[in-house]
């Protein structure tokens, strides 16, 4: 049985080395710029800590993936290209590309770095999988988080790109990062600066019964101080409409398809995701380390794989909202 | 072996409302000073970032420990971490927690987005500055030391 890889994150060295030395096989991670989708105030890497991460994993026989994206803005893309470039000098092992024209520049100059199709690019079939493999010659598509299992089962068997879902961490409900919510709000998103819900435009304020969060002065959410807190993204901010306030796009919570690692072990999944380069090394280790032993549980014995409860409580914690999400894997309706 | 702080797992805990009732009234200059040195030894070590330190040029921070009474005031500035004995109304970034989370926290046991998103740690102030500083902790590497070649030779194997 094929058996598929961990891919994990790191907005850091220290990071890079939780995901590594908990059982990884690849780590993937960003430049300190715009060009990644989590660009954000003291992540990510310089080339000093690139270069030693690079060196830390290959010495263990892991792969290290450059994100790089994010889609090139007018008149800037000589900075995407140069990060492409960069990957290529530094001995990157695959980057991630949404943005067809930096795929075009990757694969003709240079056609042996692997290029993967970042989740960003939001192709959800197999057929805008198979064009990309024609023109730019991509190795791997990573999945939009939409599809439910047996549509991924059936992207698989028609084609013969390697096929990454995401396995765990927050979810993005818009279009993946092609979100309106953030620019309506604050002018920026992820796919022009690299980042949902800017630092600088949020304001959380604790009050004696509440906690108040905001973004660019617009009320997200009013927790109560028993309640479990979210990122402050619009879509997952809670709004009164039609006279009732709840969630009125998406809950705060986590993908976790533990329970159904046998099934994407059985489809024939090429590589598990893990969401969360804006992170800490101690969430990369806890989730890295208990996702590794489920999924080698489930490739030992499909048949005889249960969750084991100490997987599920950890994973619950780190878990946004401390809520977990099979996501659209298992929706009922089509 | 890692030089940084190992520490048997921690749980959760309150430490008795008398211990902060007591804490508050002592001086929290000690605290304050403690804290700003280990600071300065951890710049001298090579471990915080130049680049963000720079960006916490003459910012204002407060930390506070709720069940020991602990609040330190301290600041950054032409390249040295200080206390701040005259504490403005609000500093541009403030951290408040139970000691049982700074510990864990500090020890890697837990991940600080859990603990503010469970509401055990909250961050006040300028928020881009709270994640600049949150990542820097995150990214902090201590130096590698050899336990093993300090052990007495009668200890190898």
């Amino acid at each position: 049985m094929a058996k598929p890889q961990l891919v994990c994150p790191a907005g850091s060295l220290a990071a890079l080395k939780a995901a590594v030395d908990n059982g990884a096989d690849d780590v993937y991670l960003g430049f300190r710029n715009d060009t990644n989708a989590r660009n954000f105030a003291g992540l990510n890497f310089d080339d000093k800590r690139l270069a030693e991460g690079i060196r830390y994993a290959h010495q263990r026989g892991r792969r290290v993936l450059a994100a790089i994206n994010t889609y090139a803005q007018a008149g800037r893309f000589a900075d995407w290209a140069a990060s492409v470039d960069k990957a290529a000098m530094l001995g990157i092992d695959a980057v991630i590309i949404a943005d067809p024209g930096l795929l075009d520049y990757a694969a003709q100059t240079y056609p042996d770095m692997r290029r993967h199709l970042s989740v960003q690019a939001s192709a959800t079939s197999y057929e805008a999988i198979n064009f990309c493999r024609e023109r730019f010659g991509i190795q791997r598509a990573v999945l939009p988080r939409v599809l439910t299992l047996a549509q991924v089962e059936n992207v698989i068997r028609h084609t013969e790109v390697a096929i990454e879902v995401f396995g765990f961490g927050s979810l993005c409900v818009m279009n993946e990062g092609r979100c309106w919510l953030s620019s309506w709000a604050t002018g920026e998103s992820p796919n022009t600066v690299g980042a949902c819900s800017p630092a600088k435009f949020v304001q959380w304020e604790k009050k004696p019964t509440e906690m108040d969060v905001r973004l660019n002065g617009i009320l997200i959410d009013r927790y109560a101080n028993d309640e479990n807190a979210g990122y402050p993204t619009i879509c997952k901010g809670r709004f009164e409409v039609a006279g009732e306030t709840y969630y009125a796009m998406e809950e705060p919570a986590s993908l976790n398809v533990l329970e159904m690692l046998p099934e994407i072990v059985r489809i024939g999944v090429a590589a598990i995701k893990v969401e969360g380069r804006q992170r800490s090394p101690t969430y990369v280790a806890q989730v890295t380390r208990n996702l590794r032993q489920a999924l080698d549980a489930a490739i030992a014995a499909p048949d005889r794989f249960e969750v084991k409860p100490a997987w599920a409580a950890e994973l619950g914690k780190v878990a946004e909202g401390s809520q977990i999400t099979l996501g659209a894997y298992n929706r009922p309706w089509r | 072996m890692n030089l940084r702080p190992v520490l048997p797992p921690i749980p959760a805990f309150t430490l008795p409302p008398l211990v902060a009732r007591l804490g508050a009234r002592l001086p929290q200059w000690p605290h304050a000073l403690n804290l700003a040195l280990a600071l300065n030894a951890a710049c001298k070590l090579g471990v915080l970032p130049e680049d963000t330190l720079r960006e916490l040029e003459g910012r204002h921070f407060r930390v506070t420990v709720l069940d020991t009474g602990m609040e330190v005031n301290f600041t950054y500035g032409t390249g040295a971490f200080r206390p701040v004995f005259a504490t403005p109304a609000q500093p541009d970034l403030h951290f408040t927690a139970p000691l049982s989370a700074f510990l864990q926290l500090v020890s890697r046991q837990e991940d600080p987005d859990t603990l503010f998103f469970n509401r055990t740690l909250t961050i006040e102030g300028d928020t881009e500055l709270g994640l600049r500083v949150k990542n820097m902790l995150d990214a902090l590497e201590w130096p590698r030391l050899s336990w093993q070649g300090m052990r007495p030779t009668f200890l190898k194997t």
